[in-house]
């Protein structure tokens, strides 16, 4: 039953995560709260391993989340049935519509739709921070102040320009050394 | 059979050589279908990303399938595809088995907070661009604002909130243009 489940899931996710790999976060975000298959900080993990590893990050993170659901199986299962949509939607697009990005209501509806994914994956982002911040599962809730002095660091180092096309790996494997340096 | 298995290697390649898919992509798209194989041009391959931006999926998969469907129909666009997952596919799985054995370790758990705050700062790194490339107007913010407190404090889906955007894009655009005329 988890496949059907499954399948029914990751085919809505190719559905409706528009414009590109980090639009998917949102949705698995949804699947974290709803199922039992893995948690929002193990999301934070599966977005680092995407990001440091070949092949797009969508393909990627629907894998991760398929093994972590159900095995080998699963990954294979989350991986196609997340492709699904789009293999129907392009065939469709390429036979009928060859200006279609040109269609005046297509343009229209992302006018309306590239905010919003914008702002799903900020809260996917604050609820992956407040996990890394604070622990908030003890009586009085507990702050990780040097997680978040290391954040603001990298992020301002992010915001230089001679950084900004270095390779996330060289910042995911940056934050994995100060990680076991600071005990984070 | 000879030219399927030939674009199921093809993307095979280009989903195992990049690292990051869209537009990290591109490099490696130009030069193994435009340059060694000739299937498409540079103009129709930015056509292709400029639909696979605006249409549902991952960027890297409908440019597959366009390239694919176009050198042998429904087949070929299957083909390119499964060989642009299947790298994904192989090095993923290992990666989360080795890990799962591994996750218990001090020193893995200290490096994966540490990850974590990386990933947290490249998040919102990403929410910044994509907001300055998609907020064009108050509309925008306004969007963006109430998609945010929407996620926070209401029950309704994600989909839902993508589905309704759309739907204002295209409403209020209509209008404007009534206006205009």
């Amino acid at each position: 039953m988890i496949y059907l489940t499954l399948f029914i899931e990751f085919f809505k996710i190719g559905l409706f995560s528009i414009g590109g790999g980090m639009a998917t976060v949102p949705f698995l975000m949804d699947l974290a709260q709803k199922y039992p298959w893995f948690t929002a900080s193990e999301l934070a993990d599966m977005i680092a391993i995407s990001e440091s590893t070949p092949g797009p990050i969508g393909i990627n993170m629907a894998t991760y989340a398929g093994f972590h659901a159900a095995g080998i199986p699963g990954a294979v299962l989350a991986t196609l049935s997340l492709v699904s949509p789009a293999i129907i939607i392009i065939v469709i697009i390429a036979k009928f519509m060859s200006d279609f990005s040109e269609n005046k209501y297509v343009r229209a509806a992302f006018y309306g739709i590239r905010p919003m994914i914008a702002s799903l994956i900020g809260y996917a982002v604050w609820q992956i921070a407040v996990i890394t911040f604070a622990d908030l599962t003890q009586p009085r809730p507990v702050f990780h102040y040097s997680s978040m002095g290391i954040c603001l660091v990298v992020f301002l180092l992010l915001q230089w320009k001679p950084l900004k096309k270095l390779h996330p790996i060289l910042w995911i494997g940056c934050g994995a050394i100060l990680g076991i340096l600071f005990r984070l | 059979m000879k030219k399927l298995w030939e674009l199921y290697v093809t993307f095979l390649r280009v989903g195992g050589l990049t690292f990051g898919g869209g537009m990290a992509m591109l490099p490696m798209l130009k030069k193994e279908v435009i340059e060694k194989k000739g299937w498409t041009n540079e103009e129709e391959l930015l056509d292709i990303y400029a639909i696979g931006q605006c249409t549902p999926g991952i960027i890297a998969v409908n440019t597959s399938t366009y390239i694919g469907y176009e050198q042998a129909g429904i087949i070929g666009a299957v083909c390119c595809t499964l060989g642009m997952v299947t790298p994904s596919l192989i090095i993923i799985t290992l990666i989360a088995t080795i890990l799962n054995r591994f996750i218990a370790e001090p020193l893995v758990v200290h490096a994966l907070s540490g990850i974590r705050v990386a990933v947290c700062a490249m998040m919102l790194n990403t929410v910044i661009s994509l907001a300055r490339a998609g907020i064009k107007d108050k509309l925008g913010v306004l969007l963006f604002l109430a998609g945010f407190l929407l996620a926070t404090f209401s029950p309704i889906p994600t989909i839902v909130l993508v589905v309704c955007a759309a739907v204002i894009g295209i409403f209020v655009n209509i209008r404007k243009e009534k206006a205009g005329s």
